[in-house]
């Protein structure tokens, strides 16, 4: 029921933004066709300014993982998490899930596939998949368009972030599948 | 910080491939990814361009207005740093209902929005602003209600209950936020002392 609803309010909502936004400016006595050039003029800068950050975030992310360092950074990490009771196939989403969005979703579909969407591991992958972001290319886009480049705290509070909902994923369906 | 990550995954990453000699990876690599960073902003060019002339019909006609200020008390505790009914919060919320609602495509131009926007109220053009990292510490632990993407691999993958995981996916999305809105007040408080 909830579901259906949510369905239908995803489909509905840009429609019903595209449609009642102008007519309601239009009887605001908003000129509506002048007024939005003016507004979307800025959107060709605010893209073309973000070229330079992506172009420098997606290399460097892209030289990380293609060259097989993930691999063993990965390789390094999963005695150590095992100890947790924390199963060694789920790592490397766990540390793809902030660096690379379509990386990550391969990955989780690669062990959905493998594992069965209704195992443990496919359940869990699942979860870190659907509960976190794209931390580095989020700040990336974010802060390139407006031109920072002094992220301050940033990136440690999308990491955290990040980890504490890998931690919160395992733990919970652990607990309701497991 | 974010200077000596960017060093690391290059070194290590080139060392790396250098080990294990194969260097046609890394140029490879650089021009996959160079060219992937150029395809995104274009792609996001029309969409930037649309919601944008959208929201400026919401900002003309008032409508921005409203929604900051019903948000106004919910606002007032996250970002205190922002005046009240500021445009940046009507985009702020925009950018997270979206989210909420999963439409990624509108999500990102009126998230940009909010960013242009605070900048406005920015000392330090260069450097982030409160502001600005509590608003992406709410952005990167995004909640979705229907994770959509997901659900449509377990479909696919043939799974008997593909929908079973948004409620583990809702308390490990809330646990992150809580975590990371309280990671971001802690650090405030450092920075300030420090």
């Amino acid at each position: 029921m909830l579901e259906q609803v949510i369905g239908i309010l995803s489909k509905w909502t840009i429609p019903f933004l595209v449609l009642f936004i102008p007519t309601f400016a239009y009887f605001k006595g908003v000129k509506v066709y002048e007024e939005f050039i003016e507004g979307a003029e800025e959107g060709f800068k605010i893209a073309i300014k973000l070229i330079p950050y992506l172009v420098a975030m997606l290399v460097a992310i892209g030289i990380f993982r293609n060259s097989g360092a993930m691999n063993i950074m990965v390789g390094a990490l999963s005695p150590v998490i095992k100890l947790f009771g924390i199963p060694g196939e789920i790592l490397p989403l766990a540390i793809m899930r902030p660096l690379s969005g379509g990386g990550a979703l391969g990955i989780a579909t690669e062990l959905i596939n493998t594992f069965g969407p209704d195992s443990l591991i496919g359940r869990m992958a699942s979860t870190m998949q659907g509960s976190s972001d794209t931390t580095f290319f989020v700040l990336t886009v974010y802060f390139g368009s407006v031109g920072i480049s002094r992220y301050r705290h940033a990136l440690w509070v999308g990491l955290i972030a990040d980890f504490t909902s890998f931690v919160a994923s395992v733990y919970i369906v652990n607990k309701m599948f497991g | 910080m974010i200077n000596l990550i960017w060093l690391a995954l290059i070194v290590i990453g080139i060392l790396v491939a250098a080990i294990n000699g194969q260097p046609e990876i890394i140029t490879d690599t650089v021009l996959q990814a160079a060219n992937l960073a150029v395809k995104y902003s274009f792609d996001l060019i029309g969409l930037m361009t649309f919601w944008l002339g959208i929201m400026r019909l919401g900002e003309a006609a008032g409508l921005v207005d409203i929604l900051a200020k019903i948000i106004r008390p919910f606002t007032r505790f996250l970002f205190p740093s922002v005046p009240e009914n500021h445009p940046a919060m009507g985009a702020i919320l925009l950018n997270i209902s979206a989210n909420i609602l999963g439409l990624g495509n509108a999500a990102t131009p009126f998230g940009l929005k909010a960013m242009q926007e605070l900048q406005t109220l920015n000392k330090n053009s260069d450097t982030a602003s409160d502001a600005m990292i509590t608003f992406l510490a709410i952005n990167t632990s995004c909640i979705v209600i229907v994770p959509a993407t997901i659900i449509g691999v377990r479909v696919a993958a043939g799974s008997l209950n593909p929908t079973e995981i948004v409620g583990t996916t809702l308390f490990a999305t809330l646990i992150g936020m809580i975590i990371a809105l309280t990671a971001d007040n802690l650090f405030r408080l450092f920075t300030r002392k420090g």
